[in-house]
């Protein structure tokens, strides 16, 4: 086995355990690089179906891209997804700084869906590389009855045992990619042909790496318009990957007060 | 942290292999973050702007910036002072990659702890140059060892505070180096480095300036000298049922193979049920071929030739090397609960995807990790290690933790949580896999004189005493005393004694665990058939395992009566009547009950004769009294 059969093989167990052991499940579907990598591993691990619906927090304020290419893949591979709407940013939190505000928005969208579709758990695919909060994450992440996350006490995991017993009322994230990099998602993408938003390669110079609301995420520049130039460009930049999102910079611990509310 | 290294050289191949795991563990403010910020700066695995950004804020709280400040991704740390979760970093160096897990020091943080340390490969135990090993210096390097981890590399830091002495660096190093001899750890694979994390002297470059004295690898070096983790693939097949689906017309077995491989075609064994068998298919979504092997690593589905009945839980193997089956186990654990750990204690336990009900039916000792004594107390304290013997209602499939680390180890859970893990030790206990009849065309044919008739005519039941007990408590003298006494009274009665049935029905055995099972189930089988031509049979056998009487019980039920001839072990050792006990004392005797070996005490016999007190006339006395009230067989 080589390094990406090793991190899907540990994929497709996290994501087995989490249907064997939660009842009303549903995965978060981004429509971004990671959550199409965590998608085709569903359809590994349960064998060509996805025996759960996927959930897209919908803020209104994606490419056309997004929703083009959104729109597409349920009619293509079949697939059951519920849509979360989101409120206005007028209701959110005003002390937020304003991106965060905006990222605030696609949380409660989130605990709305929660509430109205009564998901004990939620799949997601965030990965510990990618920021320094999600670091410390836990595979299986028990949430508060307000689906805040409480970092201060975590279970502990070792050996693939997760914590998969909960009192009434807890709600649960799991996390199957939080082992893997930005590069391995983008190396197995191209190993598995997995189809992607044209969003990431570069046009005129500029490419996104990491796709938000399109008011609150900005491009890179960069000439990379396949996969094996986007590989080769992240091989040798030490810019982090989500330097093109508003909300994590605006101040030092905005991404953490959002994280902690209950955000991916 | 954000991202992955810049890289200094052309892309090698190393892109493709595994990052090696290292946790970096050590007692607290021994400079473990400051080593970890260290060492990705100096690698260059910073983001461009991270320790520029980093300076900044301590300027603005008006702290000196240190280089721990680099990893605190969260505010409450920073605030505390110390690191309370894990945190995973990715870098690399020329060599390869790593993942680096930043384990907090706190002694409150031990379950973070052994939640970062069980993912990795290898650790580097940080060591304060002036404190030297510390109370979690001592019990990090234990739970490595628990947790199977024996690639060590000890960054012994601060060296400026000991104005970089080569004396002082070889006197901890020596402390150490004892230590980790002591818990078995091989120091071949260990390495001993002089550091001054905060300057980054040996960490990535040298420290020739301050520390000429000292020829080996830096921190960075030994990191990439270290072996990466070895597969499972030579080990018997084990692969836990994760779940078994029916989403289509297939009826998928699902999991992943922890050790070994497996074949279409291929004979399974489930354990526990013992079911058995053929792999049809081995089933994958979006490939193109057929496939015909999957190995360990793989998580993987098949269909069966028959239908048979499997859930989540049982391990599948070959027929040929199964898990062992037992109810029973001795567990080396670390305990993470609130409350302290007790006899009697109810747990949840998961072995792989398994769930047992399980009791702590003892606690043989507590370990104390800071010279490594053992305690003799009934109670484990919240991150105290500890042996306990572990019951389940149910049958268990197992493996020792030294045969496989998979199958061998465990987490036990309360109220929703995970409160500790432990690794299996089956020494002195016996697989309690049945064989089953191997003979085809076996029918049992029925007997022309009911039972009843039998009794009638010898005035009074059949059955088995089955009298249990250590070695030198009086099973055989009561025996013999209670059967002369009965024969005078008129009854059909025998005594099966463990020494006789060793000369002839069970010459053949030993007295390793196996063996015992064997024996007592012999024994098992000619008392039942005693019993049903209507003797009244008396055993004196030790029977140590409780799993084995309750097996001669199921054989005959209704007419089996446990007598717990009970004298507690330092009675028996004065009488030592066949002097066993000095020899089992001396080492002459291997799995000696009581010594060397376990004895399961009957939990609710029917009977319970306190030989340790009472004298031979008193114990025979009270025998008869119940042979009289429940054998006599009255004609109506």
């Amino acid at each position: 086995m080589d390094h990406l059969d090793v991190l899907e093989s540990r994929t497709i167990y996290i994501l087995r355990e989490a249907f064997n052991k939660i009842d009303k499940l549903a995965m978060l579907w981004s429509i971004g690089k990671d959550s199409n990598v965590m998608l085709w591993c569903a359809r590994k691990a349960f064998f060509g179906h996805v025996p759960f619906p996927l959930a897209n927090i919908d803020t209104g304020k994606k490419f056309p891209e997004v929703y083009e290419f959104r729109d597409r893949i349920i009619k293509e591979w079949k697939l059951d997804c519920v849509i979360g709407e989101c409120p206005p940013v007028e209701e959110m939190d005003p002390t937020l700084p304003p991106a965060a505000r905006s990222g605030a928005r696609k949380t409660a969208g989130l605990n709305n869906l929660l509430a109205r579709e009564g998901y004990d758990g939620l799949i997601a695919g965030i990965r510990r590389d990618e920021e320094g909060t999600r670091a410390k994450e836990r595979v299986f992440s028990p949430r508060g009855t307000q689906n805040t996350w409480n970092f201060r006490e975590q279970p502990p995991e070792f050996w693939d045992q997760f914590t998969t017993d909960f009192a009434p009322g807890t709600h649960l994230r799991v996390h199957p990619l939080l082992h893997w990099t930005e590069l391995d998602i983008w190396r197995y993408t191209k190993r598995e042909n997995i189809p992607l938003i044209s969003l990431y390669f570069a046009k005129n110079g500029k490419r996104y790496r990491s796709l938000g609301d399109k008011d609150i995420t900005f491009p890179i520049d960069s000439h990379a318009d396949t996969i094996d130039s986007i590989i080769e460009e992240l091989q040798h930049t030490k810019v982090s990957e989500r330097a093109g999102r508003a909300m994590d910079h605006e101040a030092e611990d905005s991404f953490e007060r959002l994280r902690a509310e209950g955000y991916m | 942290m954000d991202t992955m290294g810049m890289s200094k050289v052309a892309e090698p191949a190393i892109q493709t292999t595994q990052p090696l795991k290292i946790v970096i563990v050590g007692h607290v403010d021994h400079g473990k973050s400051t080593l970890v910020g260290r060492l990705f700066h100096d690698t260059g695995s910073l983001p461009d702007g991270r320790v520029e950004a980093v300076r900044a804020m301590s300027e603005k709280r008006g702290m000196p910036f240190e280089w721990a400040f680099l990893l605190d991704a969260l505010q409450a740390e920073r605030d505390q002072g110390i690191t309370i979760d894990i945190s995973q970093i990715f870098f690399r160096t020329d060599v390869r990659h790593y993942v680096l897990i930043d384990a907090p020091g706190h002694r409150e943080f031990v379950k973070n702890m052994i939640t970062g340390a069980a993912q990795a490969d290898a650790a580097v135990l940080v060591v304060d140059a002036k404190d030297g090993m510390q109370e979690q210096t001592r019990r990090h390097a234990y739970l490595l060892h628990l947790l199977g981890i024996h690639q060590i590399v000890v960054a012994i830091n601060k060296m400026d505070s000991v104005e970089y002495s080569e004396a002082r660096f070889q006197e901890v190093g020596t402390a150490v180096r004892a230590y980790l001899a002591d818990l078995g750890i091989d120091l071949q694979h260990t390495f001993m480095i002089p550091v001054v994390a905060r300057d980054g002297e040996n960490i990535v470059a040298s420290g020739e300036k301050h520390l000429p004295w000292y020829t080996g690898p830096t921190l960075a070096g030994a990191l990439d000298l270290l072996q990466p983790p070895v597969t499972s693939l030579e080990l018997p097949l084990r692969m836990p049922v994760q779940d078994v689906y029916k989403f289509d017309d297939r009826r998928i077995i699902a999991g992943r193979i922890e050790s070994g491989h497996l074949r279409k075609g291929d004979t399974l064994l489930f354990s526990p049920s013992n079911k058995k068998a053929r792999i049809a298919s081995i089933e994958a979504w979006n490939v193109k071929e057929s496939i015909m092997a999957v190995r360990a690593g793989e998580s993987v589905g098949f269909t069966l030739d028959e239908q048979i009945f499997v859930e989540r839980g049982e391990i599948c193997s070959l027929t040929s090397n199964p898990p062992m089956l037992s109810n029973v186990f001795r567990g080396r654990i670390f305990w993470l609960g609130r409350e302290p750990l007790v006899p009697g204690a109810r747990l949840k336990m998961k072995l792989c995807t398994g769930e047992y009900q399980v009791e702590v039916e003892k606690i043989e000792k507590v370990i104390d990790t800071q010279d490594l004594g053992s305690n003799e107390q009934n109670h484990v304290e919240r991150n105290a290690i500890a042996e306990v013997v572990l019951r389940s209602r149910r049958m268990m499939a197992l493996d020792p933790f030294d045969q496989n680390m998979y199958t061998g180890r465990f987490v036990l859970v309360e109220d929703y949580e995970i409160v500790g893990g432990g690794l299996i030790n089956m020494d002195g206990y016996a697989d309690q896999r049945l064989q089953g009849i191997k003979s085809q065309n076996i029918f049992r044919v029925e007997h022309r004189v009911p039972i009843e008739e039998r009794w009638k005519a010898n005035g009074h039941k059949g059955g088995i005493l089955w009298m249990t007990g250590l070695s030198g408590a009086g099973k055989s003298t009561l025996a013999f005393s209670l059967e002369q006494h009965l024969f005078r009274k008129g009854y059909l009665v025998y005594v099966l004694d463990g020494d006789n049935v060793r000369h002839g029905l069970c010459s053949d055995l030993g007295f390793s665990p196996q063996d015992r099972v064997e024996n007592i189930r012999r024994v098992g089988h000619a008392a039942g058939l005693f019993a049903r031509a209507g003797f009244l049979v008396l055993t004196a056998f030790i029977s140590p395992y409780r799993a084995d009487r309750d097996r001669v019980r199921a054989i005959a039920p209704d007419v089996f009566h446990e007598v717990h001839i009970d004298a507690d072990l330092s009675t028996c050792e004065t009488r030592d009547p066949k002097g066993l006990y000095k020899k089992a004392r001396k080492g002459e005797i291997h799995e000696f009950t009581g010594v060397s070996a376990p004895y399961e005490p009957p939990s609710q016999p029917e009977l319970r004769i306190d030989s340790g007190r009472h004298s031979i006339e008193e114990c025979l006395a009270q025998l008869d009294a119940y042979v009289s009230d429940n054998f006599v067989f009255t004609r109506h």
